[in-house]
């Protein structure tokens, strides 16, 4: 099965790539645009699902700092 | 007494640990994917890149063969330093609390900075004193450390903030001034700056590196005795 899993930065904690789109952003005319904060996705196929928590919590994200989103995609 | 300074694919401030370690001591390299800590009593885990800080800095190194001996050396108390990538490393291996995220000023940054020792009690830096400063280079680009309030409290509580960065030195953005942290039993420690960069007159004018190798000699030796 094909899974993504999204990274990312847990709230309340400094997001400096985040920032720095968010004031490109104005730069090149698109006004507007609050809260962005940059993560990271990692697409994968899973035999079992059910290990893709484990995955997370062991490998993929680092949860003191990073919250992560499973979303199976068929 | 004998260190081993651990190589992975992607470490490049081994061989300078190595020769830091060998001021004081004997100092062997120990490769990544050998399990075996070659009877060395105290463990340098370098900078550098392990596996390329692919996904995180220090995720995938953490893993080794190498690591799992190390974890098991550290929970029987045996001394680990981690310097920079280092650092992450134990951090990822839960060998210490918190984590390191990219500087707050998102560039990678090669200084010579100034810290202050909070704890001179401690395994790493008995060669010290309370308030003493340590003028030692810092080059990375994820250093900002970071751990949750209550984390940070308990930390403080049990004296485990060995090193702060002084005054206008804070250059990454670390919480609290972090630059040096313990785990609670004392035996682990990591910091960003590179105390193996500062051993010799020739490297930048500062030897305050040393003192955390001899540091570590003295309380090897102390516990043989």
């Amino acid at each position: 099965m094909r899974a993504h899993v999204l990274i990312r930065p847990k709230a309340g904690i400094l997001d400096p790539q985040g920032e720095a789109v968010q004031r490109a952003l104005p730069a090149l005319g698109f006004a507007g645009v609050t809260n962005v904060h940059v993560g990271r996705l990692v697409e994968l196929d899973v035999e079992e699902p059910a290990q893709l928590e484990s995955m997370c919590e062991r490998l993929l994200a680092n949860p003191l700092v990073e919250d992560y989103e499973i979303v199976l995609a068929g | 007494m004998k260190f081993g300074v651990l190589r992975f694919p992607g470490s490049c401030d081994e061989v300078d640990a190595l020769g830091a370690a060998r001021r004081v001591a004997d100092a062997e390299l120990l490769w990544h994917g050998d399990s075996d800590l070659k009877g060395a009593d105290a463990i340098v885990v370098p900078g550098g890149f392990s596996y390329g800080d692919y996904l995180r800095a220090g995720a995938i190194a953490r893993f080794a063969p190498v690591m799992e001996s190390v974890i098991d050396f550290a929970e029987d108390g045996g001394l680990v330093l981690g310097i920079c990538n280092g650092f992450q490393v134990l951090c990822e291996a839960r060998l210490l609390p918190g984590a390191l995220l990219v500087n707050a000023n998102r560039r990678f940054t090669f200084r010579q900075v100034e810290l202050e020792v909070l704890n001179s009690g401690g395994s790493f830096t008995r060669g010290c004193s309370i308030g003493e400063r340590l003028s030692i280079p810092a080059k990375h680009s994820w250093g900002r450390y970071h751990a949750d309030g209550e984390t940070l409290a308990a930390m403080d509580r049990a004296g485990q903030i060995v090193l702060r960065y002084a005054q206008g030195e804070n250059f990454n953005g670390s919480v609290h001034e972090i630059a040096g942290v313990s785990n609670e039993r004392g035996n682990v420690f990591g910091l960003m700056p590179h105390p193996e960069h500062a051993v010799d007159e020739l490297m930048g004018g500062s030897t305050d590196g040393l003192k955390i190798f001899e540091s570590m000699r003295l309380t090897v030796e102390g516990a043989h005795v």
